[in-house]
């Protein structure tokens, strides 16, 4: 490969870049709008619970064990039903995700020792009806345990302490952020190379570039290589904007961060070229690449984890590049680890980043 | 010396369509050769297989006495090519598109700037010009400017005139007359049957076959006998009745007139006045001269 030729396809690559009316934009403001908007909408705590009580005992104790609901952060009232048939159609307007039933005589029973308190959650939203269901029923043991200490019944209930390791606060931002950081990567550096190089097959510039002494690594490697660049400003941005709007700076290294960075937009910059090297048109590159990422974002372990999926699933993830830059991410971003601990991580992205960028070059054919 | 561009037997398809059917003509060193057919005859394909961009599925093809297939990557410093649809970077000036040309072949436009200059030096005025932003004649300018800087011994011209108005191209023609006095080996195709003559030897094409490769001169000999113009005040009438009549071999429109092809013992006085008697206006009938549309059009009837 000839430096001087790839120096001069190199140039020419940045400078229609920067002359592109949309792509420097979509590099600057992209990032920001994510960053700023994003981490505030995926959200995945659970609030604004609408709790409805089918209170049936009527008894200072159930009066207590409602108004200590009403006081948690997670739950709200909605409304204190006569009868269950009351709840339920409450829950069928929308207006409560969780039934609590107090049966009737429950403070007498309590002290006997044999009463039963009856919640039932509306399960469509999963992740709500559970947790829902799981903080009313904390709430009232906290009420109950309360009650009887007061009144001198005498339980020894074992304390737990729960101490959440590196996100404290379970700060469901401080978990997003290095996730979305990794979206952005995908969807530019995936989605702008494939752009590129279709279009200069649908400008015809290909079929000049192709009777050139231009090799097609060359031609390829400057397809890949202002992505890196182009990586290394989105990261930025999204960095800073983490670090000025919500106050989360990386605990590891950048130093860290950006190898994984130039690695990763290696990776998606040669999955862009490959596909382009396929399409005619930017259409059907458009559409090849966006079941790609679809897969990188559901399976990548950005929003589910991976190991609440089923097994076999599992196994597939090992072959989705995304995984190892986000558990780097994560770790660097929260546990401050480094490149030394990430090895197995940076080795398999590293691989990924050779083996996409080959398939780039084998795949584009100056001859047809 | 071997011909500098060799064709033999090449065949070329896709899928059900051939596009190229055991096409063979030779083009000597420094000669300007005109490729002449319609839209569609396989102009494009062959121009493809001589630029390495393609292989034909039979035959071979050498440029400069280096097989197209084989040697391709030699090749490719020693053609020009100019594809038919303009391909130079249209967010990148007219010197940057040069520079970058350059660039890629390691040559300085210093060097070479003999060459391109009686194509560059209109273009020279303006240029820091987005590409994209120049006229149809200006980019023609450009596009051969880019394809020439590396000093290509052969330069491939795929319809460089198509889409450029009637002064530009009759300059366009007189530019490739320049670079051809510099010894450079001009391969060049059209569909404008007028700029055949432009050449010194021309192949006809149509349909992926070779009908004829001679001189212009030498195609439109003997085109003359019993060819003639006809007018008439209504002409699509005329062309009715004269095709009806059995003296008429054939008859077409061509321009403002039409073209007469008459069989032996074709008399033009008596068919005008038989015309005339028949209630046509203002008919004249008179000798035309045959050109290479009147051959074309013989040939592929």
């Amino acid at each position: 490969m000839n430096p001087r030729i790839l120096k001069a396809l190199l140039i020419k690559e940045i400078k229609l870049m920067k002359r592109n009316p949309l792509i420097p934009k979509i590099i600057i403001a992209m990032p920001i709008m994510v960053m700023l908007v994003l981490p505030l909408v995926a959200n995945l705590d659970v609030k604004n619970v609408g709790v409805t009580v089918v209170d049936n005992d009527h008894s200072q104790l159930s009066r207590r064990m409602i108004a200590d609901i009403e006081a948690s952060e997670y739950l709200t009232v909605s409304a204190v039903a006569e009868t269950y048939d009351e709840a339920i159609a409450s829950v069928e307007r929308g207006e409560a995700d969780v039934i609590l039933t107090i049966p009737p005589h429950y403070s007498r029973e309590i002290v006997e020792g044999n009463a039963e308190l009856d919640i039932e959650a509306n399960g469509v939203n999963a992740t709500k009806g559970m947790l829902g269901a799981q903080y009313v029923s904390q709430s009232a043991m906290a009420t109950l345990s309360q009650w009887r200490s007061e009144n001198g019944i005498a339980v020894t209930v074992p304390e737990t302490s729960v101490i959440n390791l590196y996100n404290p606060t379970l700060n469901f931002r401080n978990y997003m952020i290095p996730a979305l950081i990794v979206v952005l990567l995908i969807i530019i550096c995936g989605f702008l190379p494939a752009l590129n190089l279709v279009s200069e097959k649908e400008s015809g510039t290909i079929e000049a570039m192709n009777v050139t002494p231009v090799s097609r690594f060359a031609f390829v490697l400057s397809k890949l290589i202002p992505f890196w660049i182009v990586g290394l400003i989105v990261v930025t941005v999204g960095m800073i904007i983490g670090w000025l709007v919500y106050g989360l700076k990386p605990a590891g290294s950048l130093g860290a961060i950006y190898l994984v960075t130039i690695l990763f937009s290696l990776t998606m910059s040669g999955l862009g070229v490959t596909i382009a090297n396929k399409s005619a048109t930017m259409l059907q590159s458009i559409f090849v690449m966006f079941a790609f990422i679809m897969i990188f974002q559901l399976m990548g372990g950005l929003f589910t984890p991976i190991r609440s999926m089923p097994e076999w699933a599992q196994y597939i993830t090992y072959a989705i590049p995304p995984r190892y830059f986000i558990e780097i991410m994560r770790s660097v971003y929260l546990k401050g680890a480094g490149i030394i601990d990430l090895w197995p991580q940076y080795a398999a992205i590293a691989a990924f980043a050779l083996l996409l960028s080959l398939l780039a070059a084998i795949t584009y054919n100056k001859r047809t | 010396m071997s011909p500098a561009i060799e064709i033999t037997g090449v065949t070329k398809r896709y899928g059900d369509l051939t596009a190229l059917d055991n096409v063979g003509f030779d083009v000597a060193e420094g000669e300007m050769f005109g490729l002449i057919g319609p839209d569609g005859a396989g102009k494009s394909t062959l121009y493809r297989i001589l630029a390495t961009l393609t292989a034909p599925d039979s035959g071979t093809a050498a440029v400069c006495g280096l097989d197209t297939v084989k040697d391709y990557s030699r090749l490719r410093t020693m053609i020009g090519y100019m594809p038919e649809r303009f391909s130079l970077y249209q967010d990148l000036t007219v010197s940057e598109n040069l520079q970058f040309f350059a660039s890629l072949f390691g040559v300085s436009i210093k060097e070479n700037y003999d060459i391109i200059a009686p194509v560059f030096a209109q273009l020279e005025r303006f240029p820091d010009r987005k590409a994209g932003a120049l006229s149809g004649g200006m980019k023609q300018k450009l596009a051969l400017s880019c394809a020439l800087i590396h000093r290509p011994r052969i330069l491939l011209l795929d319809e460089p005139t198509t889409g450029v108005d009637a002064v530009s191209r009759s300059e366009f023609w007189d530019m490739l007359s320049t670079l051809r006095e510099k010894g450079i080996t001009i391969l060049v195709s059209t569909s404008y049957m007028d700029e055949a003559t432009r050449c010194e030897r021309i192949a006809l094409i149509d349909k992926g076959k070779i009908l004829r490769v001679n001189t212009p001169e030498g195609l439109v000999a003997g085109l003359d006998e019993n060819l003639y113009n006809a007018s008439a005040y209504r002409m699509f009438e005329l062309l009715t009745r004269l095709r009806q009549l059995p003296e008429v071999d054939d008859c077409y429109t061509f321009g403002a007139t039409l073209h007469v092809v008459g069989r032996k013992g074709f008399d033009q006085v008596a068919v005008c006045q038989k015309l005339q008697s028949e209630g046509l206006e203002d008919v004249r009938v008179y000798p035309a001269q045959g050109d290479i549309e009147d051959l074309f059009i013989k040939l592929t009837r």
